[in-house]
């Protein structure tokens, strides 16, 4: 058995005064696909460059590949992938270049580097733009391009911070498709996101940060299962009456729903029966402007925990 | 994509025992190669500060030449004019590409290329960098001079057979400067902090025994003279170019070897401090 791909044991990152990370535990098995979902600040940024050993740990124990950052940093970054929150890539180099001073970087031999751009070209559907200069690709592409150079190395490790923030809906779904094809191929993916659909399409495990604080661990799945309940009514009753409907829907404390998030302009029933839910409001006659049933995202449980919605 | 293993592979290619590698910086040479990368594509941007020091040899060493007296060197030999000011202008260009490189490029580099980020998710370390860059700072140097050097021996401005050691005083000088300049670049926070860069260049190329000798000055001008790197980087080169070779001029060595130590352990800190945080 290949050890873990990370553990974190009271994993800590201050700077100054301000504690950034606080304290989490975390084990990110190897070949599985890991999430961090977070509203900006939670801490997400700084939990990453930690593992990828470029900011010392402030206290706490933490382990990469089954190595120390610390001492290893140098043999673990030779094996880890990563694309950071920002693209840097070498604007001054054409994306061939980008690709072959990477390779470079990491001290492989010039012929296996020629050999890998090629695939890794095909692989991030770059094959056209293979002389382009960096400066005129999209976003999409340069966040392709980044991922492409982070593979150079063949990484057991691949970490990604947002790796879709910014993207344009038809970006982001070429972007997941072609994580989806690192993920067939075994390769362990440690992704921080903001977006809930994001962490639904991709992950097996997930943690929930905000803060610096872990505040639920799971699969998409089983923190819906355990956070919300699977259908979910959505009601509006108009800026003018929403909240004071919504008060009275709270108390109604129908049997079948298990919780209400009041909004500005919506409240979220959590429900074991939607459509029964729906009618009995009716019975004690809070028909709704406008309802919507659908099932449980991640954003609910987001919701649920915090309170707060992840994205404004 | 291979699966992890339970014990550490060692680091892609095993580093060779190069002096680069014992320094901690086996890898500095592909930092360099990048920017050679870089250069092949924007020449201008490379060559744009060779010219400085040809035009004062030509307006200064040619021109006010035609005017001065000879100059009498330590040992009572004198030269012409021109063959004063061209070994220090030789010097100045070694100075001039390598600050260039320094601070400039550097800066850009550091503040919006981000370029120093993502080296440092490789195995590349800080020490790689710092090394790589003030190689390449130098490289830039040497290619000026080189360039000088070729310009002064057609207008044989050389004598004796020691000239060629000339272009290894550039290098040490590029070194220096580059290192130095580094060092510094890591504490500039705009582009403002450059007009300091002037405001130490200018005068350091004025006043280093460069267009006259120091001994016009009174002799306590000429201890603050002795403190300017670029003065020692002169005496060294004016010596080499002229075939006067002399056992001081070690301790000249002596104090650009020191300079780009003390840039290199400065710049490198820095580089931590500043990315590795
Ligand atoms: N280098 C730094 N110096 C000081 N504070 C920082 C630094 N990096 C991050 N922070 C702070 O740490 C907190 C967490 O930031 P970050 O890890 O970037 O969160 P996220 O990636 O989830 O948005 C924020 O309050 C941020 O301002
Ligand atoms: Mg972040």
């Amino acid at each position: 058995m290949a050890p873990p791909a990370v553990v974190a044991r009271g994993l800590t990152k201050r700077f100054g005064d301000l504690t950034a990370v606080d304290g989490i535990d975390v084990t990110v098995a190897a070949g599985e696909t890991f999430a961090f979902l977070g509203a900006n600040g939670a801490g997400k940024t700084s939990a990453m460059r930690m593992i990828a050993t470029v900011s010392p740990v402030t206290d706490g124990e933490l382990s990469v590949l089954g190595l120390d950052p610390h001492h290893d940093g140098q043999v673990i970054r030779s094996r880890l992938g990563v694309v950071p929150q920002e693209d840097n890539l070498d604007l001054e180099l054409t994306v061939r270049e980008n690709l072959l001073v990477y390779g470079l970087y990491h001290g492989l031999p010039r012929t296996v580097i020629a050999h890998r751009i090629d695939d890794l070209l095909a692989f991030a559907q770059l094959e056209d733009k293979a002389d382009a200069e960096v400066d005129a690709l999209s976003g999409g592409m340069k966040r392709r391009l980044t991922i492409a150079r982070a593979l150079i190395n063949e990484p057991d490790l691949v970490i990604l911070d947002e790796p879709t923030t910014g993207l344009d809906p038809q970006a982001r779904h070429v972007l997941w498709d072609r994580l989806h094809e690192l993920r067939s191929r075994g390769v362990t993916l440690l992704l921080t996101t903001h977006y809930m659909d994001e962490a639904e399409q991709l992950a097996d495990r997930l943690v929930v940060m905000d803060h610096g604080r872990i505040i639920a661990e799971g699969s998409p799945t089983d923190l819906i299962v355990e956070h919300v309940t699977r259908e979910v009514l959505e009601v509006r009753f108009g800026t003018a009456r929403q909240a004071e409907s919504s008060d009275r829907l709270v108390a109604l404390d129908l049997p079948e729903v298990e919780s209400v998030e009041q909004l500005a302009e919506r409240a979220i029933v959590y429900t074991r029966d939607a459509e029964a839910t729906l009618d009995a409001l009716g019975d004690h006659g809070l028909v709704p402007r406008g309802h919507l049933t659908r099932r449980a995202t991640l954003e609910d449980v987001f919701l649920r925990l915090t309170g707060r919605q992840l994205v404004d | 994509m291979s699966a992890p293993t339970t014990t550490p592979r060692s680091v892609a290619s095993p580093l060779r025992t190069t002096p680069l590698a014992l320094l901690g910086a086996g890898r500095a040479h592909t930092l360099m190669y990048r920017n050679f990368l870089s250069a092949r594509t924007h020449p201008m941007v490379f060559f744009g500060g060779f010219f400085e020091p040809v035009l004062y040899l030509f307006s200064l060493g040619v021109g006010l030449g035609a005017l001065a007296p000879d100059i009498a060197l330590g040992d009572g030999t004198t030269v012409s004019y021109v063959q004063f000011v061209a070994p220090a202008m030789l010097a100045s260009s070694a100075m001039n590409g390598a600050v260039t490189e320094a601070t400039f490029n550097i800066f850009f580099k550091l503040k919006f290329g981000k370029l120093y980020d993502a080296m440092l998710a490789t195995p590349m370390t800080p020490m790689d960098v710092a090394v790589g860059e003030i190689g390449w700072s130098q490289a830039r140097g040497a290619a000026y001079s080189a360039g000088f050097l070729v310009i002064m021996l057609a207008m044989g401005l050389t004598s004796g057979w020691t000239w060629p050691l000339a272009l290894l005083a550039t290098a040490l000088i590029g070194l220096a400067f580059g290192a130095v300049g580094m060092a510094a670049t890591t504490f500039m926070t705009s582009w403002k902090d450059f007009d300091l860069v002037q405001l130490v260049i200018l005068p350091m190329f004025l006043f280093s025994g460069t267009l006259y000798p120091l001994s016009v000055y009174p002799g306590w001008l000429q201890v603050v003279a002795r403190l300017s790197p670029l003065y020692h980087g002169t005496v060294l080169v004016r010596g080499l170019v002229l075939g006067q070779v002399t056992w001081s001029m070690l301790g000249n060595v002596a104090v650009l070897v020191v300079m780009a130590a003390v840039g290199l352990v400065v710049a490198r800190r820095r580089l931590s401090t500043l990315l590795l945080t």
